[in-house]
């Protein structure tokens, strides 16, 4: 079943948005979410902030506990033309305008009431769980934070993978500090001791929605490719990396999401698109780095106007490397958890993270690579334009390079993307066609 | 640019303090790098292995028979070509440089390079040296964010001893502990020397301005330990004689240049307009550890030996848990963020704090609000400005520091007004 609410296309003029029964599913499960925690002070749950890499959302909820994820908050109100304000609102308190925005974003939706996506105030936090995976800003976020709110912290410092291994040592040090620091602290906030069975079930439910996650994204082998892994990827990752994993719900979405998929494979579809279905597929692409939340639908309308689709991103990895092989392992309840947090996109090197790009064009079979470089995330952006030079000599594959930035409208400059883009794909048409730059 | 050193007021008396700080200058900003030539040609078959700036373990690298060169980019004396063409406009400016300096083969004489955790990009960084230069060791080391001698001292600890065994395979000596105490002691010898300049400069910052005391400290990116604390013990010895008077500036300590360096060119501007800097946290790395690294006395009694029952590696690795300084790197959990800070002031008998922070240095500038908010809790003026390290233009800065010294010194509240009375009438240093 699916549904076709209306919206507003970038033109002004009403268009009919198509939505499928797992966004339509998922739309629920957030607006449900976000209901809890507006009751939750009332019914005495605890309130966790936390990040999305390297999360440990089924602590969070074999404790009982509700998550809060200001990135997503950030990334929400980017989407909602909120962000702007919020940033400018972070400035005029001091922050430099050198920094994340996702930061400013937050800290200026807090001093303007900390109202959520749905309208309704956010809960201040009863805990700030700083899960430093893969990201240094993460920490000063949290230290910014704590400067606003009057609640503990904890804090699970995950080592770098600079060449790919994650070594004995690296992985004791996460579980002592799971052991020791994080579980201790979490059971005080939630006053309740942690069972190691619950948590278990919560796990086991984690591998299972992992395991559907997994065979959408390996649906992009198809041509036409049923998906977009980039564009549509953020909307397919959104329960498994935020507040879901490890719940029912989360597994029933991609149980959905899965038979979704396999209708489109099984009648030659590809994915919707914010003006509808993309079946003519002219270029499959894979895209590195974050999209902009600002100008989403715009940014993603430019590649479905030239029929380019998204068949690989590592975004969408940025919460875990499911299609490499990890799954959590309720067996193992904190080794599982250290390994998830060490094997996020992110914290790996960068020799790494050129394999794994290298892999998708490959495994995919894609035309080319793009990569959108956003101002606020150094994580992601140090070194692409060495990644870029890396892959094309790897591959052969021609890249393309934009730069914009995740919340801030101010770095999003349409026509320019939109030339680059346009000159990039007429460049791989050429190839293809054998033309300019084809190779022999 | 690369300026000769201009001498301090005070006459013919600042000769050998001159030629000194000048021999300094040339350590500390010379591209060529010809102390470490020398050391290697001096020791044949020795590495010298590069690093990143804030702290490094250096005795571990002195241990291992090495040279350990701190890597400052390369300031406002190289153009850079190559190096921009690896980053977006978005990205501070020291990668860039360091990137120039290693594709233009200044840095070929290194061995190594070390990438301590300093923040995404020098992270990153590291990824790109393994890439960019892969005939040479390139080491990410992850400075613990636990504190708990258990947790993250023993993960620390695993990690020095595959920075040495790293080393080793590269052709340096094998690590032992007679050679880690020893260096050790080393760097204890230097860490002293430091802290006695350090005390000078709070009690007579004009017999040891912050521009001197900078080539001075930086020097020792290319000298062993021991040779730097022989260097700044010359130089604190010297100084402490000028007979130089007083000049009527402000007192200041200076924060957020941990990593990327402001020229040189900059830190006499700030002091021409009437700041006398009497702490900062330019090269952090010599500076984190507050303190002895803990050896053991050994009394001989029962025929022990030095350090013996203690690991070394363990005392660097509690050293760093220990007595690591406040930074921007530093994940700081219970104390008060901004305590650090606030304290150095009280401590200098500071009349207030200047912001210098790197253009798009993330740790620097997400501290700094929190860093404001403690100074503005403990009513202490501040004022902030970014640069990079090829800034050219310094007027603005200038003016702007000038009229922060003017503003504290009439209206600051940590100024009282008979302290006023008796100031004499700023001098400008040449």
């Amino acid at each position: 079943m699916t549904a076709t609410p209306s919206t507003k296309a970038a033109t002004g003029a009403e268009i009919k948005v198509h939505k499928d029964r797992s966004q339509l599913r998922q739309k629920r499960m957030i607006g449900d979410h976000f209901d809890a925690l507006s009751r939750a002070k009332e019914e005495g749950r605890k309130v966790v902030y936390t990040f999305v890499p390297g999360n440990l959302c089924e602590l969070i909820g074999a404790l009982d506990m509700l998550a809060v994820l200001p990135e997503i908050n950030a990334l929400q109100s980017g989407m909602r033309g909120r962000s702007g304000g919020y940033i400018g609102e972070a400035e005029k308190s001091g922050h430099s305008e050198d920094v994340c925005t996702y930061v400013k974003c937050d800290i200026g939706m807090k001093k303007s009431g900390n109202v959520g996506p749905t309208g309704v105030e956010i809960p201040p936090p009863d805990l700030l769980l700083l899960s430093y995976t893969g990201c240094f800003t993460f920490l000063k976020w949290f230290e910014l934070l704590k400067q606003e709110y009057d609640c503990p912290i904890a804090m699970l410092h995950v080592p770098y993978q600079p060449d790919g291994k994650v070594t004995p040592a690296m992985r004791e040090y996460v579980v002592n500090q799971l052991r020791d620091k994080v579980i201790p602290k979490m059971e005080e906030v939630a006053g309740k001791k942690l069972d190691l069975d619950v948590l278990s079930e919560w796990l086991g439910r984690s591998a299972e929605a992992e395991d559907d996650l997994v065979w959408v994204w390996e649906s992009a082998r198809h041509t036409p490719s049923p998906i977009d892994g980039y564009f549509g990827g953020v909307y397919y990752i959104g329960p498994i990396f935020t507040s879901f994993r490890g719940t029912e719900d989360a597994v029933n979405y991609y149980r959905e999401l899965r038979e979704e998929v396999q209708q489109r494979i099984d009648a030659n579809q590809g994915p919707q698109t914010p003006d509808g279905r993309l079946d003519d597929q002219k270029f499959r692409l894979v895209v590195e780095g974050p999209p902009n939340w600002t100008s989403f639908n715009d940014f993603w309308r430019m590649f479905a106007n030239e029929g380019a689709v998204v068949v690989s991103s590592t975004y969408t990895r940025v919460g875990g490397l499911y299609d490499q092989g990890f799954r959590h392992d309720p067996g193992d309840p904190l080794g599982t958890l250290a390994d998830y947090c060490l094997g996020c996109y992110t914290n790996l090197g960068l020799p790494s993270r050129v394999d794994l790009l290298e892999k998708y064009i490959k495994d995919y079979n894609a035309d080319g690579f793009f990569i959108n470089s956003v101002k606020s995330c150094n994580s992601f952006s140090a070194g692409q334009l060495l990644m870029l030079r890396q892959l094309e000599e790897r591959t052969g594959v021609p890249g393309g390079f934009v730069e914009s930035d995740l919340v801030d409208p101010r770095y999003f400059s349409k026509s320019n993307i939109e030339n680059r883009l346009q000159s990039y794909l007429q460049m791989l048409q050429a190839k293809k066609a054998g033309g300019f730059g084809a190779v022999a | 640019m690369n300026h000769p050193v201009t001498p301090s007021n005070g006459g013919g008396a600042n000769d050998a303090v001159t030629a000194l700080v000048e021999r300094a200058r040339k350590l500390a900003l010379g591209l060529d790098l010809q102390a470490v030539h020398d050391f290697k040609r001096n020791n044949p078959g020795a590495l010298a292995i590069g690093h990143m700036p804030i702290y490094t373990p250096r005795p571990i690298i002195e241990a291992c028979g090495a040279l350990p060169v701190a890597v400052f980019g390369g300031g406002d004396d190289v153009d850079i070509i190559r190096g921009d063409s690896y980053f977006q406009s978005y990205i501070c400016h020291i990668p860039r440089s360091t990137v120039e300096l290693g594709l233009s083969g200044h840095l070929d004489v290194l061995d190594g390079m070390v990438f301590p955790s300093i923040c995404d990009v020098i992270r990153n960084l590291g990824g790109m040296w393994a890439m960019l230069f892969k005939d040479k060791w390139a080491c990410y080391l992850d400075l613990p964010q636990n504190f708990d001698r258990d947790i993250g001292g023993k993960f620390y600890a695993h990690e020095l001893r595959r920075m040495a065994d790293e080393m080793h395979a590269l052709g340096g000596k094998k690590l032992d502990d007679e050679s880690l105490w020893q260096a050790i002691a080393d760097e204890n010898r230097r860490r002293g020397a430091i802290s006695e300049l350090d005390a000078l400069r709070r009690r007579a910052p004009h017999l040891a301005p912050a521009s001197e005391a900078y080539l001075v400290v930086r020097a020792g990116s290319v000298l062993t330990a021991a040779g730097h604390a022989e260097l700044i013990q010359d130089y604190v010895n010297l100084a402490s004689a000028r007979t130089d008077r007083p000049i009527d500036n402000v007192r200041v300590v200076l924060v957020g240049a941990f990593c990327e360096q402001p020229p040189w060119s900059l830190i006499v501007a700030l002091e021409k307009a009437g700041c006398d800097i009497i702490s900062d946290d330019f090269q952090h790395g010599f500076r984190t550890i507050e303190g002895d690294i803990r050896i053991p006395v050994f009394d001989g009694a029962d025929g022990t030996q030095p350090g013996e029952g203690l690991d070394p590696i363990d005392a660097v690795a509690d050293a760093f848990l220990e007595l690591g300084a406040a930074t921007a790197s530093r994940y700081i959990d219970e104390e008060t963020k901004g305590k650090a800070l606030v304290d150095a002031v009280k401590a200098g008998n500071a009349d207030g704090v200047i912001f210098a922070a790197a253009s798009f240095c993330d740790p620097a500038l997400l501290d700094q609000p929190m860093l404001e908010a403690a100074c503005a809790a403990a009513s202490i003026p501040f004022t902030s400005f970014k640069y990079s390290e090829n800034t050219g233009q310094f007027q603005v800065i200038r003016e702007q520091a000038g009229a922060f010294s003017d503003s504290v010194k009439l209206w600051g509240e940590t100024a009282p007004v008979q302290k006023k009375k008796k100031r004499r009438t700023r001098r400008p240093r040449a």
